[in-house]
């Protein structure tokens, strides 16, 4: 079984002003499976729903946005544990930060600005497990910052005397503190430098190799899932429209989207021309009918207005979810 | 200075104070920069770096928003120092438009974008009123691929990122300027947007014969539009010359980082990318650094690199700011201080 199984997964923001309701459906119809030992990466524009499809995965869901329906199993392997019924308390004692932990875009809202660094690792510590001998949880967190490559003064830091990808990379040695089975990282590296962000990334994969563990890597830079995913999603408009390891998503991708975003990359050496798509991505509070990729598509047939297409294996672990694609294959 | 330079950027220097009162320093934001664009021909000049090299100092100079502490910026022959008078200033610029990083920065929210526009028209004296101003709006909004049909009415959240970059585009070329500097204009910009803005600049250059200086972090879209582009370290540029050159076969040793830090969205070159790569001596500071500012994280540091700046020199078509293409370099060589000319 997967470390984790989204199955048919519905979540919208609903909101009510002055009488009116509103919904925002962020994530519809997402199915997804996570596997031990992998790198899943996850790209998309911004408002896509990456950021949504996180949250729930997550178990950080909050009103306005609720589930709608479907389910987020995961497996790890001592016990089950359904996302969507999970309760609170549970969820705080056994789940977060020792199986599924979370590494986000500024670190700083991780690491509390008036605390050294080290308190913000005995908060988090102390919290989850507790702490029985304080020399001995010193010890352990100083032998873990160092295996991580970090020089260990920078516990006795606060954050602001940190670089910025000093501090990411903190975020990180704070996520792994027990081996997690899931490492959940959002955008970990978009407001760094690409020296720093090579560095932090590399130390992301080392520690994922070392352990074996999953990351979910969301990030909207295609550049960094070609080195760094095993498996791509692509999400267009709150549904994944297309997923295939890495090597097929950039060799050989099928959906009109991810073909064009591949396309259109630019890169040193290559100064061919490239096409921008016309349109901008829909409002998902009123989303296109049938595919919403199709009032962009350059390939769009009738069906793609009126229908919506499903997600259909080309191969084993290829999906794609496009009408033209997939016409013979079902 | 000759008349034929479209700008001249002669030996700039920016110099902040930090610190305080008595225990403060100086920071050279921007040390001892210089380039030049042709006037009769059109071209895009990227400056590139990563934060904190000083491209936005260097922006806020060439936009005559910030003095230079030392050095001169001419622009079609005009000493910008000169320029005191309003009527003056109004004309530079006319001449010379930005185009901000953020786009929803640059409108307010509460005006509609095409008010910006009209107001532009005006201000530079294309238009007396709104109705003479319309046709001109609507062919500046035509050339970005937009039309005043289009944003008549509409406030910025209504449009979405690109086309709102766009839509400051646009604006900056009511005033039919001679040059337009973009501080990282796509960085917001989705990904299936980007490269229609970053088109833009090219299709300026080449029908409208405006000149762009390109600012940027990202060398893949700087290497797609620019013909020549300037790679900074810490106010300094140590390299600068054609772009094919310089990215294509980088000579200073923090280009060659630099561009091979770049992912690139292909499969085939992830065992180069995973190289590991030392970022524990990055939380130094370098702007202080005597000598290259790249010393202390350089592969191929030696002793001369440590307390001398090294000289710039002419290295197979390109200006390099280095001591390992300097022949005679030893302890005993004078450090040069002339910086480089392109």
């Amino acid at each position: 079984m997967p470390l984790l199984q989204v199955e048919h997964l519905r979540a919208y923001y609903r909101t009510q002003v002055y009488g009116i309701s509103r919904s925002v459906r962020a994530v519809d119809d997402v199915s997804l499976e996570l596997f031990e030992n992998e790198i899943y990466g996850i790209a998309g524009e911004s408002s896509c729903g990456k950021t949504t499809l996180i949250k729930v995965i997550s178990g950080t869901v909050k009103p306005p946005l609720r589930i709608e329906s479907g389910h987020v199993l995961y497996d790890f392997g001592a016990f089950q544990v359904d996302m969507t019924k999970i309760d609170p308390e549970e969820l705080r004692q056994t789940v977060r930060w020792k199986e599924i932990s979370y590494v986000m875009q500024g670190s700083m809202s991780v690491l509390n600005p008036v605390r050294k660094i080290i308190r913000t690792f005995e908060d988090i510590v102390r919290t989850h497990q507790g702490i029985p001998n304080k020399k001995f949880f010193l010890e352990q967190t100083r032998d873990h910052v160092m295996r991580l490559g970090l020089p260990p003064d920078v516990l006795n830091l606060y954050p602001h005397q940190l670089s910025g990808g000093m501090r990411q990379r903190v975020a990180i040695a704070l996520a792994t503190i027990f081996q997690p089975s899931l490492i959940i990282a959002d955008e970990p590296t978009t407001a760094l430098d690409v020296v720093v962000q090579r560095g932090v990334l590399q130390m992301l994969k080392e520690i994922q190799a070392e352990s074996g563990n999953t990351v979910l890597l969301v990030t909207h830079d295609l550049a960094i899932h070609a080195n760094v995913a095993d498996r791509v999603g692509i999400m267009y408009a709150g549904r994944i429209v297309e997923e295939a390891p890495t090597q097929v998503i950039f060799t050989a991708p099928r959906h009109p989207y991810t073909q064009h975003l591949i396309r259109s990359l630019p890169m040193i050496g290559d100064k061919s021309v490239k096409e921008s798509l016309s349109g901008a991505p829909p409002n998902l509070a009123n989303p296109p009918s049938g595919c919403r990729f199709h009032p962009r598509c350059p390939l769009a047939i009738d069906r793609c207005r009126t229908e919506t297409p499903a997600m259909v294996h080309l191969s084993h672990q290829h999906r794609v979810a496009c009408h033209l694609v997939t016409e013979g294959v079902e | 200075m000759s008349k034929d330079k479209l700008l001249h950027v002669d030996r700039v220097t920016v110099s902040f104070h930090v610190g305080g009162f008595i225990a403060g320093g100086r920071l050279l934001a921007v040390n001892n920069v210089s380039f030049s664009l042709e006037a009769d021909r059109p071209e895009i000049f990227a400056i590139a770096g990563e934060s904190g090299s000083g491209k936005t100092t260097l922006a806020r100079v060439l936009l005559h928003d910030l003095e230079p502490t030392q050095g001169r910026v001419i622009f079609e022959g005009r000493d910008l120092a000169t320029i005191k008078r309003r009527g003056d200033a109004m004309e530079f610029m006319r001449k010379v438009q930005p185009v901000f990083q953020n786009p929803f920065e640059t409108f307010s929210p509460l005006r509609r974008v095409e008010d910006y526009l009209f107001e532009t028209a005006i201000q530079f004296g294309r238009a007396r009123n709104r109705r003479a101003a319309a046709p001109i709006v609507d062919e500046a909004l035509h050339q970005v691929g937009l039309s005043l049909e289009e944003v008549r009415q509409r406030y910025p959240h209504e449009l979405s990122g690109g086309q709102i970059q766009r839509v400051s585009v646009a604006r900056a070329l009511i005033p039919q300027p001679h040059l337009i500097l973009a501080d990282e204009p796509v960085s917001m910009v989705d990904a299936s947007l980007r490269m229609s803005i970053v088109n833009l600049f090219r299709k300026l250059r080449d029908e409208q014969r405006v000149s762009v200086v390109y600012i940027t972090h990202d060398l893949a879209t700087a290497y797609y539009i620019s013909d020549r582009i300037a790679i900074m370290l810490r106010g300094v540029v140590v390299e600068s010359g054609p772009v094919e050159q310089v990215l294509g076969a980088p000579l200073h040793p923090y280009t060659r980082l630099l561009q091979e830090s770049v992912p690139k969205p292909v499969v085939t070159e992830r065992e180069q990318w995973a190289r590991p790569i030392n970022l524990g001596a990055m939380e130094v500071k370098e702007y202080g650094r005597v000598g290259c500012k790249f010393a202390g994280r350089c592969p191929h540091v030696m002793e001369i690199c440590k307390h001398a700046e090294p000289p710039t020199l002419e290295v197979e078509g390109r200006a390099v700011k280095c001591f390992l293409y300097d022949e005679g370099a030893g302890p005993s060589n004078q450090p040069s201080l002339s910086s480089g000319k392109l």
